[in-house]
């Protein structure tokens, strides 16, 4: 601010509260029960009664106040105040005792697997805060996951769940790509598949249409999800046998998913998040799925 | 000086207007006020309807209670305030006639844009630059007209009623032609300016400060002011009672509308706004206290000797509730711009509760209660069809204002709590969505005081509707005694 708005501000403010007071003392005296004389509409009249005095003093009070305060923090123009204070410091200085605190916190773990860390509250407390605030997004608070985000609680992995996966998954990320059979598939190709993959699991299925419906898999779909259907956790494709779907199952899903492909993408956190960070929300996502061991 | 005899023809028709479309905007943006708290609770009540969307039902409420509901009954009791006190009828009845239908016309053009999204996303400020332009022509008249009644007025003094009415026609017209510039958009290709999109004319932190000039001021001047313009006509008329202190009217007004306009950077706490915009923000907040509490020492104290009417009369317990609720509120508003406070309240449902103990408590009760004297009175009636259900209506609005307020102060402790809580290891506590699940028991909570409140406007349109229904309203020529 250049000097004469500097100046400007600091006037109108003062002026501001110096005609507070000037018109508070210069209305204060007065007879109680006194009457101005004046008559409105017939019936309206009103009394001049002196102002309450503790509500002369709260004003004054409140005056005073804003005097006094406007010397110690910042307000008046350039003036920056006796104490020195602004918010960015103050923010500063939290931030800092905050970043302290996790730094102890994060030594304590060093050295410590990740089977150990899902064991230990301090770890899972920070890898929870660490969850929440950066996966939960995509995964849900519950890390139950949704459709296309899978759900890290139920012990089915697509790049598979040791300790080393989670890490590296976190770490570097993941693409996830099916491509389109839309120009591939004849109808009946199609009709095979849909008829027999949202079914794998169900043991009523007609003989022939999970006969009809492996061949035409083995052709098309055993490459990535391999012969028996159980995916590889190589390339991330999804074991279709154990009716949990990333992206829905039944007919008109699964349609849906041949027909013009899956693309999901995990986000790189390396540089994000800390190595310290990764290792405990890593831990956090591992106790998970592996409840009875984790509890402490 | 000799008293003289003249008649006066008041200009009436345009208060029963006004009148009447206070009652029907009133239950109209309540009832969406209702609908968009069920939404909170239950989100799949929008039903995947873009329109029927929390985001865009709630500007659409908070515009048809301010502006439709308060707007309409702030026409009807100036006009009928400033005629009665300055004994004279209204300056050009035919531009105050006008004025009913632009604002009706903006209200009905403001219902029709928003739902579709059509918003320039200030808050209380959402109508795009064409209705803008509608509000400010509407505004100019409402202004020539209330000022040239006051010229033309037949006795020398102009009523305190008059001076809080004059303030807010002033300042509203000042707040919203400065905050509502804009640049309407120009699409490549096309040679005129868009009707329905358009950028502010300021940029970053400034945009921000000249918003809540105007947020802040629209709460003090139209919510305010204007609502104590209404006050010091009909507490004293219905208690029959003289104004408590003339001279606390004249400190109250002129440290009430110099201070307001100070007070907006309480919306910005800990924002890229200067530390020092933010503090002189604070401090004149702080000093705001006594100016507003000022009314409601007038107000009250309008009826020391007479406080066995408060027993007898529900329109004056609505009044006299309504100032208790506005010295609440505007003691609670210095207290959460003072920045630790504002570190915990701001952003929570707090703010939500403190804004309805405003409107709820003091706007919409001192307005129903200056509706139910004024309806009798200008639609030529003895009195209102039922005192039963206006006792009634007294309770209900009582019961959900507490019940509201009392679940949003709760929820919005409580989020404020949530969100700053850390871990001995430095993290956070809890999600985001963690506070928002928590919050769902008082989300409810804060449904039942709004249907409550929302019961009672049911009974008072009844009420209304049996009072004026029959006959037509009789025109009423006063005798009266003007100075010479």
């Amino acid at each position: 601010m250049n000097p004469f708005w500097s100046a400007f501000v600091i006037f109108i403010s003062v002026a501001m509260m110096i005609g507070c007071l000037w018109l508070l003392f210069a209305n204060a005296r007065g007879k109680p029960g006194e009457s101005t004389g004046h008559v409105w509409d017939d019936t309206l009249r009103e009394y001049n009664n002196p102002l309450p005095r503790w509500w002369l003093n709260l004003f004054v009070l409140t005056v005073l106040f804003g005097a006094g305060y406007l010397l110690l923090y910042p307000g008046l123009g350039n003036f920056g105040g006796w104490l020195g204070w602004s918010s960015h410091q103050q923010m500063q200085r939290h931030l800092e005792q905050l970043t302290r605190q996790s730094h102890l916190a994060y030594a304590a773990l060093a050295g410590k697997d990740i089977p150990a860390l899902a064991r230990d509250p301090s770890a899972l407390s920070l890898g929870r805060a660490v969850f929440l605030n950066n996966c939960a997004g995509c995964h849900g608070a519950d890390a139950r996951g949704a459709i296309g985000f899978p759900n890290l609680t139920d012990g089915d992995w697509l790049y598979g769940g040791t300790p080393d996966k989670l890490v590296e998954t976190i770490t570097r990320g993941r693409h996830g790509v099916m491509p389109s059979f839309k120009v591939v598939l004849k109808p009946e190709q199609l009709q095979a598949l849909v008829d027999f993959v949202p079914y794998w699991s169900d043991p009523e299925l007609p003989v022939l249409r999970r006969a009809a419906g492996v061949k035409q898999f083995t052709v098309t779909c055993a490459p990535c999800h391999g012969a028996d259907g159980k995916g590889n956790p190589l390339i991330g494709a999804p074991n279709l046998t154990d009716d949990i779907w990333l992206f829905g199952g039944g007919r008109e899903r699964v349609r849906e998913t041949i027909l013009g492909g899956r693309q999901s993408t995990m986000p790189a956190w390396d540089g994000t998040l800390s190595r310290d960070e990764i290792r405990v929300v890593a831990a956090y996502v591992y106790s998970l799925s592996h409840q009875q061991d984790a509890a402490p | 000086m000799s008293p003289v005899q003249t008649m006066v023809r008041y200009e009436d028709a345009v208060i029963r207007k006004f009148t009447a479309m206070t009652v029907v905007w009133g239950i109209v943006g309540m009832l969406v006020g209702v609908w968009i708290a069920a939404e909170m609770a239950w989100p799949q009540l929008n039903m995947n309807i873009p329109w029927l969307t929390f985001s865009r039902l709630r500007p659409l409420h908070t515009n048809a209670v301010i502006f439709a509901f308060g707007g309409s009954a702030l026409f009807a009791t100036s006009y009928w305030c400033a005629q009665r006190t300055c004994r004279t009828a209204l300056f050009m009845p035919k531009l105050a006639e006008f004025t009913f239908w632009g604002w009706q016309a903006v209200i009905v053009a403001a219902a029709l844009t928003l739902p579709f999204g059509y918003t320039q996303g200030k808050e209380y400020a959402e109508l795009e630059w064409p209705i803008d332009i509608m509000i400010a022509v509407v505004w100019v008249a409402y202004a020539v007209v209330f000022f040239g009644t006051i010229a033309k007025r037949t006795v020398s003094h102009i009523y305190v009623a008059n001076w809080f009415f004059g303030a807010y026609i002033l300042a509203v017209a000042l707040l919203h032609i400065v905050n509502s510039a804009a640049v309407p958009i120009v699409w490549a290709g096309h040679p005129w300016f868009t009707l329905t999109h358009s950028y502010s004319a300021y940029g970053g932190a400034t945009d921000a400060m000249v918003q809540w000039w105007y947020g802040h001021n629209a709460v003090g001047f139209f919510l305010t002011a204007g609502f104590l313009g209404m006050m010091y006509y009909f507490v004293p008329k219905q208690a029959g009672r003289p104004i408590y202190s003339y001279r606390l009217s004249v400190v109250h007004f002129w440290a009430l509308i110099a201070i307001y306009m100070w007070a907006g950077p309480h919306h910005l706490m800990y924002t890229a706004l200067p530390d020092w915009v933010q503090s002189l923000g604070m401090v004149f907040s702080l000093i705001l206290l006594a100016p507003s509490w000022g009314g409601m020492i007038n107000g009250i104290m309008t009826l020391s000797g007479a406080w066995h009417k408060l027993r007898e009369d529900p329109i004056l317990k609505f009044l006299i509730v309504s100032l208790s609720f506005y010295g609440m509120s505007t003691f609670e508003g210095p207290m959460m711009s003072i920045k630790t406070v504002n570190a915990l309240t701001h952003y929570t449902d707090w703010v939500i509760g403190h804004v309805h103990s405003g409107a709820l408590g003091w706007v919409a009760m001192i307005t129903i209660g200056s509706i139910y004297a004024l309806v009798p009175a200008a639609f030529g009636k003895p009195a209102m069809y039922s005192v039963k259900a206006i006792n009634l209506h007294f309770w209900l609005a009582t019961l959900g204002t507490v019940l509201y307020i009392t679940a949003m102060w709760s929820a919005g402790l409580m989020q404020g709590l949530m969100w700053r809580a850390t871990q001995p290891d430095g993290t956070l506590t809890y999600s985001f969505i963690e506070s928002v699940a928590a919050s769902h028991p008082f989300y409810i909570a804060r449904l039942l005081g709004g249907l409550t409140f929302f019961s009672g406007m049911l009974v008072m349109a009844w009420n209304v509707w049996r009072t004026i229904a029959g006959s037509a309203p009789k025109a009423a020529p006063v005798v009266a005694e003007a100075q010479a």
